[in-house]
């Protein structure tokens, strides 16, 4: 069972694998999807809108890598854009003022890597997420559910409970863009996967996730149904807190601490 | 780096003040060749002139000698000097990296923070340091920037901070990815509570500190010509396969695109910083 970690990377970037819509389908009720950030375009790349988790109305956003080759394309092959962000951050805000839960879906290699990216402010555009999602007043849970491409995808995942599929990777670069910067050498790619600690049993291990989540039955029902399961008790404990902003920042401010030495 | 020989020791550019410059030059001076106007200058004009060439261009500056520009004399007072980093993910080749950084920069990190008036205005003061990993954010970083905004929280203190950085520092992974976010927040709660942050992005800020506390000021400054951006031009241009747009990335680029407040030269930002602080300061007199 226990797999290198490039042999997991190839894994979270299977074609095969459900993407954030699957899971959207399958775990939520009536889903309505609410496109457009309002300034600029809708980015297909990022799909949101609100749903029930179990009765309970919820806001959901997912990154959308898509199936077929021609959907794939159209979703920019997962890779949001400034105005994917902030479409995100438009919902959040929303969720916000009605009081409901988010519960965000991650799979994306990185953010878009494009001329009109940097036009539009792709750093500005998950800096104010990350900003912005520090302080929301309402339960986020965060799923890692292929890969976890850096700032791409830490834009949707200041969460109070980060959460990440088996096979998923969480990673500051790619291995390979790891392996070029630091080996000159493409090919190194697997050392630079396993040196960069990127599985979700590192993620865990260094305080970055809670919970890792089995892929037995990726895909089908009973693995839907288990994972409604585990949302559902998650948000209804996450509810009842009432210094969700005040344990979220420690969560993060936490991390690293234990890595800096004094002399 | 033979460039960085010229500096005066860190014990007297520690004193503060703006930085005085040996102006005589003996024959054999050594020069720097300016990658703009490609004139060879004297390193003691350079010095004199706060390392900008007589075209303008903006060669890269020490994080003390920064300082040394900024602060009133003798006004910083450093904090969290002692803090470094370890190597959490015992990656390979870091250790030997890290301590070689340190040889040759003198610093023990890729961020000076502290105290500092400029311009008799009291702030917190953090500065990056572009001759340490080119300023990567790995644990130290982030901790050190959040610490200092906190301590700014809790002194009721303006927050000026110089950015210079390639991103995130691979060799710490994912702890490195979460400093983005732990900085975020510190700089949401400083911004809360009704308190001011001014960046000042120098070249390159790039990565994931553009996306973090480098976008996130009231007050967003760039120097002239400085590369900003998120993805690095080259891989840009390597993904698209497309010729980049003229001046793709430079301070000129993201003022035009609505990303920050103004391009600040060298030579105006003591001024224009201190009339900024003074002008969020309920005592200021003119």
């Amino acid at each position: 069972m226990s797999r290198n970690a490039y042999e997991r990377v190839k894994l979270a970037r299977d074609n095969n694998r459900p993407t954030g819509l699957d899971y959207i389908r399958h775990i939520f009720e009536g889903f309505l999807e609410f496109h457009g950030d309002r300034r600029f375009a809708d980015d297909p790349a990022i799909v949101g809108g609100i749903a029930k988790l179990d009765g309970m109305p919820v806001t959901v956003i997912a990154m959308e890598k898509g199936h077929t080759a021609k959907e794939r394309t159209r979703r920019n092959f997962g890779a949001p854009n400034p105005e994917g962000y902030r479409k995100a951050l438009r919902l959040m805000k929303q969720a916000e003022k009605f009081g409901r839960p988010i519960i965000c879906f991650i799979d994306t290699s990185g953010a878009c890597c494009g001329v009109g990216a940097e036009e539009r402010g792709q750093g500005q555009a998950i800096a104010e997420n990350l900003m912005e999602m520090s302080t929301l007043c309402v339960p986020i849970i965060s799923l890692l559910i292929g890969e976890g491409g850096s700032g791409g995808a830490l834009a949707l995942a200041v969460a109070d409970r980060v959460w990440m599929l088996q096979n998923a990777v969480y990673s500051v670069i790619s291995p390979e863009g790891c392996a070029s910067i630091l080996w000159k050498d493409a090919a190194q790619a697997p050392t630079a996967a396993e040196s960069l600690k990127i599985t979700a049993e590192d993620a865990k291990s260094l305080g970055i996730v809670e919970r890792i989540i089995s892929e037995t039955e990726m895909g089908e029902k009973p693995f839907y149904d288990r994972l409604r399961g585990l949302l559902t008790e998650e948000m209804k404990e996450l509810s009842r807190d009432e210094d969700l902003v005040g344990k979220r920042y420690d969560r993060f401010r936490r991390l690293g601490v234990g890595a800096v030495v004094k002399e | 780096m033979a460039f960085l020989n010229f500096l005066k020791p860190k014990n007297q550019l520690e004193e503060g003040g703006r930085s005085s410059a040996p102006v005589q030059q003996d024959a054999g001076e050594p020069e720097k060749k300016c990658p703009n106007c490609h004139r060879e200058i004297p390193l003691s004009r350079l010095w004199a002139n706060d390392l900008v060439c007589t075209c303008g261009y903006h060669f890269r500056m020490k994080a003390r000698q920064r300082i040394c520009m900024i602060a009133d004399k003798g006004s910083f007072f450093e904090l969290y000097s002692g803090m470094k980093a370890d190597n959490p993910l015992s990656f390979p080749g870091y250790d030997n990296k890290i301590e070689n950084v340190r040889t040759a920069s003198g610093e023990t990190e890729a961020v000076i923070c502290g105290t500092a008036s400029i311009g008799r205005q009291k702030c917190a003061l953090f500065v990056m340091e572009p001759y340490f990993m080119m300023g990567s954010m790995g644990t130290a970083v982030g901790e050190k920037i959040t610490r200092l905004f906190e301590y700014a929280v809790t002194h009721r203190l303006p927050v000026v901070g110089f950015t210079v950085s390639g991103g995130a520092r691979m060799q710490e992974g994912l702890l490195s990815l979460m400093q983005m976010a732990k900085t975020s927040a510190a700089v949401k709660r400083h911004s809360d509570v009704g308190l001011l942050y001014v960046a000042v992005l120098t070249d390159p800020t790039t990565g994931g500190v553009t996306a973090s506390f480098a976008m996130e000021a009231d007050v967003i400054l760039a120097e002239p010509g400085a590369t900003v951006g998120f993805t690095g031009a080259r891989v840009v241009e390597q993904t698209t396969k497309k010729a980049l747009p003229e001046n793709f990335q430079t301070s000129e680029f993201v003022l035009e695109h609505g990303f920050i407040d103004s391009i600040v030269p060298r030579k105006n930002q003591r001024k224009y910083l201190a009339r900024l602080l003074q002008m969020h300061d309920g005592r200021a007199v003119l």
